[in-house]
């Protein structure tokens, strides 16, 4: 599992993907960060608000990690490496989770830039409220997490990396059409069912600095069954 | 050792592989052969836990491969049809990384070196796996089967791509391997099994068509009738007379001229267990016919093989003409 895990993350920075990923991050939540945060408002005052910044980086996520997951499990089979892995004696389970953790460290990687923002602002202010700033970044980073799995389960799907990242970029899509779906719906029940599957209902009360746990679950379960999706295709797939 | 029984592998209503049973012991090689798309590689998918069977069982020394994966996995060494390599990875990397994922736990810079200069890639040990030649990265492949010196090793046509040099070479690394191993190894290719297998299953269409060694199989198919192969130069009528007058002949068919005026084949049939080369030699040395080559012809395993499977290659034309 380790030793899958390990070659996973070496192969990012053998291709350029993980550099692109990484960039790519850095110049969205850069520019986000200096327009909507530090010269938005009143240009004598500044802004704390991260908001902005986080809740444009969903939509910048939803289409950048699938690039990242593209070809986590389609590469294999195409390659016929999984030949190898799958007749190694690791767990589907164990395979899974150490594809699931390389893609996502990256994703962390990129998001270690966030806590420099709330630096470079507190240089600027005092009303910065760190706390805030924690629940954001925990709610983005969850949410990467529901789209590395979410990527990962459709990677297993097909063999063609291409198709891999645009289905997968469907999917989040997808994800996010509940909301609309739940505003349709009008109010009841119905419309509340849909509201509490959405993400990103649930990550926009991260971005206005509600922490809640009950959303943390949410996002952790999400994963799991992504997780568990893509295990059991694997296997079904040995028994096709 | 390698216990398969009434192993079977449906793919929808297409039987792959159809209820077929074989052991191989500890310590032999077991040659899988069979035309294209007879289900040898299904069968090595399976014996590997890559694919799941339909039905029936297949056990690795004692393990059920369905009942408990992992450990069955951990006894396997398994080349599949094409070598499972990663071409952003050097063959050091590479190697490396199926040594800490089969959790091998011999010492890791030893075991490696011993296994490159078996499979001779020791100059290529710093290159990147995708800029080798087919022939280098099927041995990358076959050292990939040998990381962590597993008893068992499945071997799916080991030899494809390589150069006759290569083959020669492998070949007689298999062998060794098969002294303390037990090795499956498929092929279309005859000879190849003939010369390295200790027992040979012929498998088509799904099914075992013969399960023997593979002196045994040619002894048993060959049975029927003896045959001798000449050259001769002279008049046809005459030495076609002459052959079928030798004791025990039961038919000679004349060929056409292969060397003008007059040198023809003749293929002399006769009865089981006999020889009629000395007989022939005289008669014909006798009369002054110059006998310019004879060989006596024991059947090949390539004419075991098309006898075998001949019912199906008449059907073949059969459906062809239809």
């Amino acid at each position: 599992m380790t030793a899958i895990f390990r070659r996973e993350i070496k192969s990012y920075f053998v291709t350029p993907l993980g550099y692109v990923f990484i960039g790519v991050c850095q110049i969205f939540s850069g520019a986000f960060f200096f327009f909507f945060t530090l010269t938005s408002n009143d240009a004598d005052m500044g802004s704390v608000d991260f908001s902005p910044m986080f809740s444009l980086m969903f939509f910048v996520l939803m289409v950048t990690i699938p690039l990242l997951t593209m070809r986590l499990l389609s590469e294999e089979r195409r390659a016929r490496t999984d030949q190898l892995t799958l007749t190694a004696p690791v767990s589907l389970a164990g395979l899974v989770t150490a594809k699931f953790a390389a893609a996502y460290s990256i994703f962390l990687i990129s998001m270690a830039i966030m806590p420099v923002y709330g630096i470079v602002l507190s240089q600027y202010t005092d009303a910065l409220n760190w706390f805030t700033l924690l629940g954001h970044m925990t709610g983005i980073i969850l949410l990467g997490a529901v789209y590395t799995s979410a990527g990962l389960f459709v990677s297993s799907l097909t063999e063609n990396q291409m198709v891999a990242a645009i289905l997968s970029v469907f999917l989040n899509i997808g994800l996010l059409l509940t909301n609309i779906a739940a505003s349709y719906a009008g109010v009841g029940f119905l419309a509340d069912a849909l509201r509490s599957l959405s993400l990103l209902e649930r990550y926009e009360r991260f971005t206005i600095g509600m922490f809640e746990l009950e959303s943390v679950l949410f996002f952790i379960s999400v994963v799991a069954v992504f997780l568990f999706l893509t295990v059991r295709i694997l296997e079904r797939r040995r028994w096709a | 050792m390698i216990e398969v029984k009434n192993l079977t592998k449906n793919y929808g209503n297409n039987k792959a592989v159809d209820n077929i049973s074989f052991t191989a012991e500890k310590g032999s090689i077991l040659g899988f052969l069979g035309p294209n798309g007879a289900g040898k590689s299904t069968t090595m998918n399976i014996l590997t836990g890559y694919i799941s069977s339909s039905g029936g069982r297949a056990m690795l020394d004692g393990v059920d491969v369905l009942e408990n994966p992992i450990a069955a996995k951990r006894k396997i060494g398994y080349l599949p049809e094409h070598p499972p390599v990663y071409g952003d990875m050097t063959v050091e990397e590479y190697l490396r990384f199926v040594y800490a994922l089969k959790k091998a736990k011999l010492p890791r810079n030893s075991h490696l070196n011993e296994i490159c200069e078996l499979v001779k890639i020791t100059d290529m040990r710093r290159r990147l796996i995708r800029n080798l030649s087919k022939g280098y990265k099927q041995r990358v492949g076959l050292a990939q089967a040998l990381v962590g010196n597993p008893p068992i090793l499945i071997l799916d046509e080991p030899t494809v791509g390589l150069d006759p040099k290569q083959i020669i070479e492998i070949r007689s690394l298999v062998k060794k391997l098969g002294k303390n191993h037990t090795v499956i190894l498929s092929s279309h290719i005859l000879p190849e099994v003939q010369a390295v297998c200790d027992k040979i299953v012929i498998i088509n269409k799904g099914k075992i068509v013969a399960d023997d060694t593979a002196g045994s199989l040619s002894e048993h198919l060959g049975s029927s009738s003896t045959k001798v192969v000449l050259r001769v130069e002279g008049k046809a009528t005459e030495i076609e007379k002459l052959l079928s007058g030798v004791k025990d002949v039961v038919k000679v068919f004349t060929g056409a001229v292969i060397e003008p005026p007059d040198v023809r084949e003749y293929h002399v049939e006769s009865k089981p267990d006999t020889d009629i080369r000395r007989e022939v030699f005289r008669r014909l040395a006798n009369r002054n016919y110059p006998v310019l080559m004879m060989r006596s012809n024991e059947l090949s395993l390539e004419e075991i093989f098309l006898r075998l499977t001949a019912g199906d290659v008449i059907d073949e034309l059969k459906g062809g003409k239809a």
